[in-house]
């Protein structure tokens, strides 16, 4: 078991670098870079101050110097400072995480406590009018582009009912504190989940009820019933504890899916987390924020599967490495 | 005697005439289309593809066609009519549904649905054009690393997991600035997304194929192709791709529908379909604008219809592909 934790986490380490070699070159090939951008239409700006500005920012040197300048730097925890905040990157990506933390977080857990259940229903009575309904809500929700959904829902409640916020974390120009702050900010993510828990929970539900169809025509199973036992206790305590290994790996693999998810919903409902902080990073050429959030992302991808990979082996004693 | 013979022999050849049977197509056909949401889905398909291929040659109306308005008559003016420059011309722009323009016009005075039809041509070529692509190269690259194993199968799988961890949009964003800076041209821009699309999306297709070849690759009949010494290309390309065809025809399906949800979120987001073309996403991305988004419904809503639509009808179709492959989902 450690042995293959230690391969793993080294196959890891590969990745990464293979992940910020690519990521790097990209991101080196946008030309309209940070000092241009701000320099723009701007007279008094010589050739020669631009060229100490882009050396004071790092933007002259090549792409391998570069790379390896970056890599160097990232290696002791530094990936530089954001352009636009003029901040460290770990201290920008640390600011805007609670936002996103917040959507993603409550709404994966919406999602699990929708999609166990209703793909358990859905598998219990298949073929039924139940199961179809389940499955086809679920597919509609998957099919759903998430910013059209959002317009929908805006015109809805925002515009026309007119009872909850359009856009935004908090209510301008109110001071709220304590409770009313919460509520105020609660207000506001309504919306923002919705749209993410509908769109994402179809394919978690379907996920959930092929298991668990898979499960019911084990033979265990047939064994439980035909020992007289209650359904209650058939599905319960012999099909669902072992469909829960699956759902294992499927919770290990929607972290990263929630972050990269968040910059769509984010930026449609101009929440101010690290979704919608990459969108304007694009527009302005912040190159080391770019590179910190999606190495962010890659990393959490890997350590995501790695987990799922091992708590299976917990959860599932037949599973050796 | 003769007679009983020619008799039983008549039977026989009745019986057998009589006798139905199906190839596995034909099995998998008929479970596919005992599925009524997948004829639904299918059904949707056909009137879509119909709807944006043959559509626009019964509108009267162009693609980026903008209509004027006389505002002393009211009288629509359009713009090949010429006289548009008079002072009392303006452009007819967010009119409201009417016999001439069945879903009005849109913020730049065009016709929405029109744009509707020149949209889904886009969106729908995208579908196909990436998935092809994506199944090139992950079936070929796949199906490498699974027979071949050993340090190909390492090399190949590690490069499916860097492009497996990178985050989708923030990288097309990226590359989207990119393309804008080297300039290229609005109606080029979709066939680069389209191959930049196609590579990032092989890594799901490879792991997939990849693990269908390794458990092939232990079966018995492997083994007796092994043991009649043909060559590799042919053992590859005779034996195992046509037992991975429904793993592939499946994927082919499944993702049709996310390819075109992710182009019109690209679209959206201003990164794909450059104006003045049209494509569904950035048909609605006028939402961004608060007066459409409250009073013109009619601009945004039946584009968005339209993509729901058609990634819901290749997911129902989808859905019953698997269905059908599947025997053990056999009633």
């Amino acid at each position: 078991m450690r042995q293959y934790i230690i391969k793993r986490l080294l196959i890891c380490i590969l990745v990464l670098f293979g992940v910020s070699i690519l990521l790097y070159s990209i991101a080196h090939m946008v030309p309209g870079d940070y000092v241009s951008n701000i320099t723009a239409g701007n007279q008094n700006i010589t050739p020669e101050m631009e060229q100490r500005m882009r050396e004071a920012y790092g933007l002259d040197k090549g792409l391998v110097e570069g790379y390896f300048s970056w890599l160097g730097d990232a290696l002791h925890g530094d990936f530089g400072t954001s352009f636009v905040y003029k901040q460290p990157v770990v201290e920008v990506i640390g600011k805007y995480m609670p936002a996103t933390l917040a959507l993603a977080g409550i709404s994966m857990f919406l999602e699990l406590l929708l999609a166990i259940p209703l793909g358990i229903l859905a598998a219990r009575r298949q073929y039924s009018v139940t199961d179809y309904t389940i499955v086809a809500i679920a597919i509609i929700g998957i099919s759903l582009p998430s910013f059209f959904f959002a317009a929908v829902l805006k015109r809805i409640f925002a515009v026309g009912l007119g009872i909850l916020p359009v856009s935004g974390m908090v209510t301008a120009r109110v001071n709220y504190t304590g409770l009313a702050l919460f509520g105020d900010l609660a207000k506001h993510f309504i919306l923002p989940i919705t749209v993410f828990v509908i769109t994402g929970v179809g394919s978690y539900l379907r996920y959930v009820r092929t298991n668990m169809l898979e499960v019911l025509s084990a033979d265990y199973v047939r064994t439980a019933r035909a020992k007289g036992l209650p359904e209650r206790k058939v599905i319960g305590k012999h099909a669902f504890r072992n469909t829960l290994i699956p759902i294992v790996t499927l919770v290990g693999g929607m972290i990263p899916g929630l972050f990269s998810g968040a910059v769509i919903t984010e930026s449609i409902f101009a929440l101010e987390g690290l979704g919608n902080v990459a969108l304007k990073a694009v527009y302005a050429g912040d190159i080391p924020y770019l590179m910190g959030f999606n190495m962010f992302i890659a990393a959490l991808t890997l350590i995501g599967t790695l987990v799922s990979d091992i708590l299976y082996a917990v959860v599932d004693p037949r599973v050796r490495y | 005697m003769e007679d009983m013979q020619t008799k039983n022999q008549q039977e026989q050849d009745e019986f057998e005439q009589n006798q139905v049977i199906l190839t596995p197509g034909q099995l998998v056909a008929k479970r596919f289309f005992r599925n009524k949401l997948a004829c639904v889905g299918l059904g949707i398909i056909i009137v879509m593809v119909l709807f944006c291929a043959i559509g626009p040659f019964f509108s009267p109306y162009g693609e980026y066609e903008i209509f004027y308005i006389d505002n002393e008559t009211g009288k629509e003016v359009r713009m090949a009519e010429g006289g548009v420059g008079g002072s009392n011309m303006g452009v007819n722009v967010k009119a409201p549904m009417s016999s001439k323009h069945w879903l009005g016009t849109d913020a730049d005075g065009r016709d929405v649905l029109t744009r509707i039809m020149y949209g889904g041509r886009i969106s729908l070529t995208v579908g196909i054009v990436v998935v092809v692509i994506e199944l090139i190269t992950g079936v070929l690259m796949g199906g490498i690393a699974g027979y071949y194993g050993g340090a190909v199968d390492m090399v190949i799988m590690r490069l499916v997991e860097i492009f497996n961890s990178i985050p989708f949009i923030p990288l097309m964003l990226i590359i989207a600035s990119v393309m804008f800076a080297a300039g290229v041209l609005p109606q080029y821009k979709i066939y680069y997304i389209m191959g930049v699309m196609g590579i990032l999306y092989w890594a799901g297709v490879a792991r997939l194929v990849r693990g269908q070849i390794l458990s092939l690759r232990e079966l018995e009949y492997m083994q007796a192709a092994e043991a009649t010494g043909i060559r590799t290309s042919r053992k590859i390309l005779k034996h195992l791709i046509p037992n991975v065809m429904p793993i592939i025809i499946l994927i082919a399906t499944m993702d049709m529908g996310g390819v075109i949800l992710t182009e019109s979120v690209l679209s959206y987001l201003g990164v794909g379909i450059a104006w003045p073309y049209a494509s569904w996403g950035n048909m609605v991305d006028v939402v961004n604008q608060s007066v459409i988004l409250k009073n013109y419904v009619n601009i945004w809503l039946p584009p968005g219809i339209c993509i729901l639509l058609t990634v819901l009808a290749w997911n129902f179709i989808g859905d019953g592909m698997r269905d059908a492959f599947d025997p053990r989902m056999k009633r």
